[in-house]
């Protein structure tokens, strides 16, 4: 029998390139999904699309909001004057005694509708959240959006069962509650709201943050799709001015904030002179502690996630990284090697792990504290970035070149206790990297901070995770994981970080009064 | 220091998950069916393997798909190796005869009393010569798992010696050796970690010994033989690259990876290509050509497989026409 010699036709160059192409990177992969968009919004108060009443002089009429990876102006809103706050706040009153009285089992229907209804224009809530707010489209549509479905369906299922969280006692709503929310959570951060407030029986009065209104004002669509009865909850747009005027209203009986400490402190300040109810989630600096003894490369998975997620810009961040001076050069590799991997760039784009800063703002706030790092002798470290390239230059790809707000997640070595980036909230992908010895000095360092918020602990030791998790003043602490989050799990601060619980059982307690 | 790695299984597995999330469009996913095409080890290690079967899967890793310039405008690489029990390794060297030595097909053999390694040394040893001298290119052994449970560390590390050193052919060269961890038995991943180590560790030392240099003889380790479940997952592979990768940041050596078992479709070939991409880019100098990551090549990444490379074919058809073909338009092997 002949042999038949078998040759390839190909070269051995196919591979070769198939192997440099794969390297070079994905091709893009938009979210295709377009979102229309009014160019005008009103306020969404007692049921109605209002127009903004003319208030006196600065701060009527609208402002812009935009796409803060293009800085493309995708709408305008109101600026809400002292006048709609009150027309709000009226609306809320009048729709009060009906809602309250409404038995839990209907106030359920509703939630569970709306929680529906979430689900079902999820996507097209993504993509808004990501168009207005910059964070990955990845994040909005498979954390942002299924967790704001998840509060809904949580608290309808409270709705009816309030007699049994508060056993032996009488819960009645609380009232009217004015809340005001942050940026980097828009639609979350509505729905940690209105949820448990609504399942409650107390009406709403909610700003949304200035620069990111659109989901929230998305929100009031489908709660009007769901018939909610008017005046339930209001929505009234603008910027801290409209926020102020709506926690300092005399009409509101609960204040609900997430924000910034230094609002937070004013806040309490005007709730304190007249009794309302109060529950502020503010500011972290939140550290991980993370041992000789550590699963190391799911550890670094953890922490890096924790400080990029979002940008940065989570409340929770752990942005303080306490490591066992045993293992410092080895954590400090990995974190490098681990950090060149993730990809900044176009919020729209799947595989984009690392979108656009916010704001301007919020971009010459993180660069102010990153010129300080190094002024007071600490040495940054941008992992992925090449010589001479600038950390918040723009990333190279589809985008409009020089617009946009970046920042490339980094971190510094070399930090103290006593340096301003490792005391002080940057709400950004910075981290601070810090070492200690032994674990009673892991726990000094890490509890010595004016806040209190979240905590990572990282070790293989079961017996060592209780010992440390008990000692750590912090409102959550997560033991070789990172922020989880979940309807039924209570989050809120220590000390300087706030009060109260939003979430879970406890969460419900700051809207009832109990009898 | 961290003389013992340990992993953590949930954050694992969760990270494992984030590598099948990326969305692989266009040109990128070519590449990637391309680059997956010439990474297979197409294997058939059966009872009722005959030496017409073994000429078909030569064949058929020569020329994955004798229609590729007329449907696709151009020819796709060959695969990189077949992988078949050592009686039949003679027939694909001769199969493959005239061959490239070094760009083309490579033959693998199965050896140390594969699959369950429950012989005596001295048989797997012999195994590995006979096969190593009819001419294989690779040897994959597999480890005494009983031994590595048990705790008999040092007997597992000495038997990988003794077989590597079993692959050295009479010029001084070796032949590749894969040490098959059979993950699927040592269930957990602080095993898989500390088996990974241990082999890493003991071929370093035969290759020192013979004055192997530079990066190594570029051995591989392996997460299954296929015949027990689970095979590759992709936890596990993390795991392996993981301990690939602090091996080469300690030391500069290169060690190869294969999956083996379990990859039938495009789509999961992707995924760990993803993986392989995300974790070890390393910027090796030499590789530039791929990114700086060796294991974007043939010479250090395998796909243990027998069904996959079909799908492959049939993806990479579908992306350049548009066309899903028929499954009986692509020759079994």
């Amino acid at each position: 029998m002949g042999r038949i010699t078998v040759t390839s036709p190909s070269s051995p160059s196919a591979a070769t390139r198939a192997a440099s192409d794969w390297a070079n990177g994905y091709a893009p992969a938009p979210e295709t999904v377009k979102v229309a968009i009014k160019p005008r919004h009103g306020h969404f108060i007692a049921g109605r699309w209002v127009l903004p009443k003319a208030g006196r002089g600065e701060g009527s009429g609208y402002f812009p909001t935009i796409n803060p990876a293009t800085e493309a102006v995708l709408s305008e809103v109101a600026q809400g004057t002292e006048k709609d706050v009150d027309a709000a706040v009226s609306a809320a009153r009048k729709a009060l005694p009906a809602w309250a009285g409404l038995p839990g089992v209907e106030r359920a229907k509703y939630l569970y509708r709306i929680a529906r209804r979430v689900q079902e224009r999820s996507r097209e809530l993504a993509v808004l959240e990501t168009l207005d707010s910059g964070k990955p489209i990845k994040e909005s549509r498979d954390v942002d959006v299924p967790l704001v479905a998840a509060h809904f369906f949580y608290h309808a299922g409270w709705a009816d069962k309030l007699a049994f969280a508060f056993p032996g006692r009488t819960p009645r709503p609380v009232g009217v509650c004015a809340q005001v929310i942050p940026w980097n959570f828009p639609l979350l951060m509505a729905a940690w709201k209105i949820a448990p407030a609504l399942a409650c029986g107390n009406t709403v009065v909610l700003k949304p943050a200035e620069t990111t209104p659109l989901t929230a004002l998305r929100l009031a669509e489908i709660l009007e799709e769901c018939a909610l009865p008017a005046g339930v909850v209001n929505l009234v747009t603008g910027d801290g001015r409209t926020g102020a005027a709506l926690a300092c209203h005399a009409g509101v009986d609960k204040v609900a904030f997430t924000g910034s400490t230094d609002v937070g402190k004013k806040i309490a300040r005007a709730a304190a002179a007249r009794g309302t109810k109060l529950t502020l989630e503010l500011g972290g600096k939140s550290p991980h502690i993370i041992f000789e003894d550590a699963s190391l490369d799911q550890a670094i998975e953890g922490i890096v996630a924790g400080i990029y997620f979002n940008q940065g810009e989570v409340c929770c961040a752990g942005s303080r990284l306490f490591v066992q001076e045993s293992i410092v050069d080895t954590v400090v590799r990995k974190l490098e090697g681990r950090m060149a991997s993730l990809r900044v760039g176009d919020p729209m784009d799947k595989n984009t792990d690392v979108g656009a800063v916010n704001s301007r703002q919020q971009l010459e706030t993180i660069r102010r504290y990153m010129a300080l790092g190094g002024a007071e002798g600490a040495t940054l470290h941008v992992p992925g970035a090449h010589a001479g390239d600038d950390p918040f230059g723009p990333p190279t790809n589809t985008l409009p070149r020089g617009a946009g707000f970046w920042c490339r997640p980094c971190f510094f070595t070399g930090v103290q206790p006593s340096h301003t980036i490792a005391r002080e909230e940057i709400f950004g992908p910075v981290l601070s990297v810090l070492t200690f010895r032994t674990p009673e000095e892991a726990i000094q360092r890490a509890n010595n901070t004016p806040y209190g918020l979240a905590a990572g602990v990282w070790t293989d030791k079961g017996s060592k995770i209780f010992d440390i998790a008990a000692k750590l003043k912090a409102g959550v602490v997560w033991c070789n994981t990172y922020n989880k989050f979940d309807p039924a799990s209570p989050f809120g601060g220590y000390k300087e970080s706030g009060f109260g619980r939003e979430g879970g059982v406890q969460g419900l307690r700051a809207y009832v009064v109990l009898e | 220091m961290h003389a013992r790695p340990t992993v953590d299984a949930v954050m694992a597995a969760e990270r494992a998950a984030t590598f099948t999330k990326r969305s692989i469009k266009a040109s990128a996913k070519l590449a990637g069916l391309t680059l997956a095409v010439s990474m297979v080890d197409l294997t058939t290690l059966e009872g009722k393997d005959s030496p017409e079967k073994a000429r078909s899967l030569c064949r058929k890793a020569v020329r994955p798909w004798e229609r590729d310039v007329d449907v696709l405008g151009e020819a796709l690489p060959h695969a990189a190796a077949v992988c078949v029990y050592p009686a039949m390794v003679r027939v694909c060297v001769d199969e493959l005869r005239g061959r490239d030595p070094d760009a083309g097909v490579k033959v693998a053999s199965v050896a140390t009393g594969f699959p369950s390694g429950q012989f005596p040394l001295e048989v797997r040893l012999a195994d590995t010569r006979r096969a190593v001298a009819d001419g294989a290119d690779e040897i994959d052994m597999v480890i005494s798992r009983g031994a590595f449970l048990a705790g008999r560390l040092d007997e597992v590390a000495e038997e990988i010696r003794e077989v590597k050193r079993a692959c050295r052919r009479g010029d001084g060269s070796f032949a590749h050796l894969k040490v098959i961890l059979e993950t699927g038995e040592l269930e957990t991943l602080d095993h898989v970690r500390r088996a990974s180590d241990l082999a890493i560790r003991a071929m370093a030392e035969v290759d020192e010994e013979a004055g192997v240099g530079g990066v190594g003889t570029a051995d591989f380790i392996k997460t299954s033989t296929g015949k027990v479940q689970p095979a590759a997952t992709m936890p596990v592979t993390l795991v392996m690259l993981e301990a690939i990768r602090d091996w080469y940041l300690e030391t500069g050596r290169l060690v190869g990876m294969k999956p083996a078992g379990g990859i039938r479709t495009a789509k999961q070939a992707l995924h760990y290509l993803v993986m392989v991409k995300e974790t070890m880019n390393l910027g090796v100098a030499g590789f530039e050509h791929a990114g700086g990551n060796p294991w974007l090549t043939p010479a250090y990444f395998r796909f243990g497989a027998s069904t996959l490379l079909n799908d492959l074919l049939r993806q990479i058809a579908w992306l350049k026409t548009g066309k899903y073909q028929a499954g009986y338009d692509f020759a079994e092997a």
